[in-house]
């Protein structure tokens, strides 16, 4: 019920400023080609709905095969980081540095190199995208290791992965989530946007940019519409999970 | 158990027959860097023999306790601990440890903290579970298994540290400043269990504190250190009351003496003129250790 309450305020707001969007694109004539009217695209949308669950499908697909590898490694890449001083030395400067690169400037390179038939490139770019928060926050918190945790599992004898398994990646859980939080809607984006570089021609991304081509101007904005509800969705599931993780503790 | 010659849960057992001692440092010196943290230290704790160390901040009482435990590795001397080098002790898991801090995980039950050494040595979940039910049993936390760390009072934490540390049933209990933490009703109540405890599994106990009353109720003997450079200076016989099956067999009349007739028996030794004769002992010895 509080929930209920909360979100009327920004809902209200959104649904204001469709009447208001609808109104002006009416009253004062713009062209489509500048900015359809909401109801045009809510035709599209109503038209096209089928195709938009389907590329919707694929898009989000990538994006999730990206996230898990990407999380994957980012963890496995921080748990290494944290055992081995010379590993740690190798795979920082390289991860920071893979943070600084325009990581979707690589798509094309990929799409050349895997060819435009499959769905690696894509995937590969999400994976890398994904992986810098992951291992940033991961790292953060396994280096965050009570002394006397650390005291106990030498004075218990413990193995460096009974050290990891029962207490540093436990003790990191809540800065994995979050890094998982902020890695999730940037998995979408990478995907969307990786698809804009060519390949195969099945995702949001690519309908955007062919409808926006063909002047189907309301049709590409149905697919941004179904670009912002992926988005958001894998951002709420990204809250969710953290949520749900860090519940009861302190 | 049986025919063990360090069976001191055994009700027969006499520590005066225990072949091996629990810890024994000869000649032990430890530097950090050009401090001489400690120096000359012969030391001998007996199966079931409780010692304290006391003495000012800087002593190395706890560096004492940290290189038994091997967590500190010794410049010079030797280092036994149940008759092994300090590291076979250790990875042998004849010793538990218990921290200022109780040092608990939060992310796991209490029940699933005290099995912690247990499974670290892999030990089976249902022998585990069992175990540490009887821990907690024996430290009055039973209805506490499922609970949080976090739910738990300061005093219930370090009670939970201190059946993570019996976990493995060892011989030898290295405790550094367990109680410091503690308000001092807490803490009185603490010392009477830890004493139950170590009379009830027989083990020995290597215990620093800062606190003369505690070491002088808790004690078979008290061990006053000295700073810079940290050493022994005097060993002062405790007032340590006896409960149940006492290994060294002080106990009266050979009774068994039920928890709350422990505490009692804590409470009176707390009153008596031996406890105020060993504190100013005890305080003597500080004293003169300083000057």
């Amino acid at each position: 019920m509080r929930s209920v309450l909360r979100a009327w305020p920004p809902l209200a707001l959104g649904v204001l400023g469709l009447v208001a969007w609808e109104l002006v694109v009416r009253l004062a004539g713009v062209p489509a080609f500048l900015l359809p009217a909401p109801s045009a695209i809510g035709a599209a949308i109503g038209q096209q709905f089928g195709v938009l669950l389907s590329t919707s499908a694929v898009t989000g697909g990538n994006a999730l095969v990206g996230l898990l590898a990407g999380f994957g490694l980012g963890v496995l890449l921080a748990l290494l980081a944290a055992w081995s001083r010379l590993l740690r030395e190798l795979t920082t400067p390289v991860v920071l540095a893979a943070s600084a690169v325009p990581i979707v400037a690589l798509a094309p390179v990929f799409t050349t190199m895997f060819g435009s038939t499959t769905e690696l490139p894509r995937r590969l770019v999400v994976t890398i995208v994904v992986l810098v928060p992951v291992f940033v926050s991961t790292a953060r918190g396994l280096r965050q290791v009570l002394p006397v945790h650390d005291e106990l599992m030498t004075a218990l004898a413990a193995s460096p992965w009974q050290h990891a398994r029962f207490v540093r990646l436990p003790g990191a859980v809540p800065h994995i989530v979050t890094g998982l939080r902020l890695a999730a809607p940037a998995a979408v984006i990478a995907a969307i946007v990786a698809e804009y570089f060519g390949g195969l021609q099945n995702g949001l991304g690519s309908r955007v940019s062919s409808a926006a081509a063909n002047t189907a101007y309301a049709r590409a904005w149905a697919f941004v519409a179904a670009s912002i509800v992926l988005g958001l969705l894998f951002h709420l599931a990204g809250s969710l999970t953290e949520r749900l993780v860090t519940r009861g503790r302190t | 158990m049986t025919g063990t010659a360090d069976g001191a849960g055994d009700e027969t057992a006499d520590g005066a027959a225990d072949a091996t001692a629990a810890v024994r440092l000869v000649g032990l010196d430890k530097a950090f860097g050009s401090v001489r943290a400690l120096t000359g230290i012969d030391l001998t704790v007996a199966g079931g023999e409780f010692v304290s160390l006391i003495g000012p901040s800087g002593c190395g009482k706890s560096t004492l306790l940290r290189v038994v435990a091997d967590l500190e590795q010794p410049t010079a001397g030797t280092v036994e601990v149940s008759g092994k080098t300090a590291r076979r002790a250790r990875l042998d898991q004849d010793y538990g440890i218990a921290f200022q801090q109780a040092g608990l995980l939060e992310w796991r039950t209490v029940a699933e903290n005290v099995e912690l050494p247990l499974q670290v040595h892999g030990v089976g979940k249902a022998e585990r579970r069992q175990r540490a039910g009887e821990l907690l049993e024996l430290v009055g936390l039973a209805d506490f298994a499922g609970s949080r760390p976090g739910q738990l009072s300061g005093g219930m934490q370090q009670r939970v540290a201190i059946a993570r540390a019996l976990a493995p049933s060892p011989q030898l209990l290295l405790m550094d400043e367990p109680f410091g933490a503690l308000d001092e009703m807490t803490r009185e109540r603490m010392q009477a269990e830890l004493l139950r405890i170590a009379g009830e599994t027989g083990a020995a106990v290597l215990f620093v504190t800062h606190s003369i009353p505690e070491a002088a109720v808790l004690s078979d003997r008290v061990v006053v250190m000295s700073a810079r450079p940290g050493r022994i200076t005097d060993v002062i016989d405790g007032c340590r009351p006896r409960g149940t099956r006492a290994p060294l067999g002080h106990g009266v009349d050979g009774a068994e003496l039920a928890g709350d007739a422990l505490s009692d028996r804590v409470d009176d030794v707390r009153e008596s003129t031996a406890f105020f004769a060993a504190i100013t002992a005890v305080r003597e010895a500080l004293r003169k250790g300083h000057g």
